[in-house]
């Protein structure tokens, strides 16, 4: 049984299969609207999220399943304090697969440890984030053709971002990407993964206060949200918030085909008006999550090679 | 020098940093432990200046001897059978550490999830670097 808790547990090989299988249901949903009938997907979110969660369960319905769980912690058993480990025990008997996510980092790899079905870490903490690295690597592959040879900006909250951290260790692995790292002093990338992924795999990478020294240089710029809940001291949150904005203005310095991601929600840190550009794709990238999505509850069940 | 008579099976262990044989006792769980135990603190040592050693009287599968490697493998190890030094033991880092160290971060699973494991597994070795298995938090060995 697999599991997915981070994005490397998948090889570039299984990658690779799982990036194709999103693109062939991107082209022929149809086929696979039933893949997936009788099977349940248990959404285990203890924090609030919109987007992960409905596009889980938007996947799940895709494929012909069905979806049960709850929305936050205080709607769960662990608002009686029931630990992680022993609600998966009993999701495990009512559910094929499971999507997990929880403010506290780790708690989907103990479920996983415990579980009888198939668990995915729907984003721990400011840990890790894997499905949405899925996402960025499927909508980077379709967008501009290839993964790999490229200059990423990655810009915003570094610190507790873990949508960057987990991009940052899957594009590793591909040849010819040079990382712009565009954050305050007190966002930068954690030393893990600064040392430990980029400085240990002679990785290059360059880091800047200001987005616009950044633009002119990048072909893609991954744009992040500083996250109030990731902050202990609400002061800080406010002196953070609004650090970078990106508006029209400032992408006048950028390539013309430099491509903009974001993981969304987005808040202030891009401005409406840029929605509007070419370069500006966050909102398929939200449509690419979707399919991503379908493609890995296929391979954790094992049913990807059950579509003609 | 205090003399403490020679053991007939079990271990001692010789050249710990002086000051440190307590931490070693607790590390070892050798409150625990039903045998007979000798510490010796600050003892003269021509390499170290001083040093702490311990003596342990009890059958050698009874001590999980790999935590020693993670606080100090400069420790000598002695392995004592029918009162005769038959081996020493080279102490490396252990690859996993579990329940040795707990996990300080607050945003870690497990500052909340009861009866867990704290597993730390060695992600540099030369620099002596553990990190959390469930968080990554590190953890140096300067921080013990």
């Amino acid at each position: 049984m697999r599991h997915l808790m981070n994005p490397l547990d998948l090889s570039v090989e299984e990658l690779d299969r799982l990036l194709d299988l999103a693109n062939d249901i991107e082209k022929d949903p149809e086929k696979y609207a039933h893949s997936c009938a009788g099977k349940k997907l248990a959404t285990l979110f203890y924090e609030p999220s919109t987007r992960t969660r409905l596009s889980f369960e938007a996947a799940m319905l895709n494929l012909g399943g069905s979806v049960l769980g709850f929305s936050s912690a205080d709607s769960s058993s662990a608002a009686k304090g029931e630990s992680v480990a022993d609600t998966i025990r009993v999701i495990s008997c009512y559910a094929d697969i499971c999507a997990m996510r929880h403010p506290k980092e780790g708690a989907p790899l103990i479920a996983s440890m415990k579980s009888r079905i198939p668990v995915i870490n729907a984003g721990d903490g400011g840990h890790q984030h894997p499905t949405q690295t899925l996402t960025d690597l499927l909508t980077i592959r379709s967008l501009k053709g290839r993964l790999g040879n490229f200059t990423i900006g990655l810009c915003g909250d570094l610190k507790f971002g873990r949508t960057v951290h987990s991009l940052i260790q899957a594009l590793i692995r591909y040849p010819g990407v040079h990382f712009v790292l565009i954050s305050p002093e007190e966002l930068r990338l954690p030393d893990n993964i600064r040392d430990d992924v980029l400085r240990r795999n002679k990785q290059e990478f360059k880091e800047v206060v200001r987005l616009e020294d950044a633009l002119p240089e990048l072909d893609l710029l991954y744009m992040t949200r500083v996250q109030r809940e990731r902050f202990f001291n609400e002061e800080d949150y406010v002196r953070m918030k609004d650090f970078y904005i990106l508006d029209k203005e400032k992408l006048k310095l950028a390539g013309p085909d430099m491509m903009i991601l974001h993981p969304l929600p987005r808040v202030n840190e891009i401005s409406v008006e840029v929605d509007e550009d070419p370069r500006a794709a966050y909102f398929k990238q939200a449509q690419y999550g979707v399919y991503v999505r379908m493609a890995l509850i296929l391979t954790l069940l094992g049913l990807e090679g059950s579509v003609c | 020098m205090l003399n403490v008579g020679k053991l007939n099976e079990g271990v001692v262990l010789d050249h710990i940093v002086a000051g440190k044989s307590m931490d070693l006792y607790h590390y070892l769980k050798l409150d625990k432990m039903d045998c007979c135990v000798a510490i010796i603190k600050n003892a003269h040592s021509n390499k170290m200046g001083k040093k702490d050693i311990i003596k342990v009287e009890c059958p050698i599968d009874q001590l999980d001897l790999n935590v020693l490697g993670y606080i100090d493998h400069n420790i000598t190890v002695n392995i004592i059978q029918d009162g005769e030094i038959v081996s020493k033991k080279v102490l490396s880092l252990p690859k996993k550490l579990i329940n040795i160290i707990h996990c300080k971060n607050p945003r870690c699973i497990t500052s909340i999830e009861q009866g867990i494991d704290h597993i730390f597994f060695l992600a540099d070795e030369e620099k002596e670097i553990y990190r959390c298995q469930y968080c990554e938090e590190k953890y140096g060995k300067a921080k013990k």
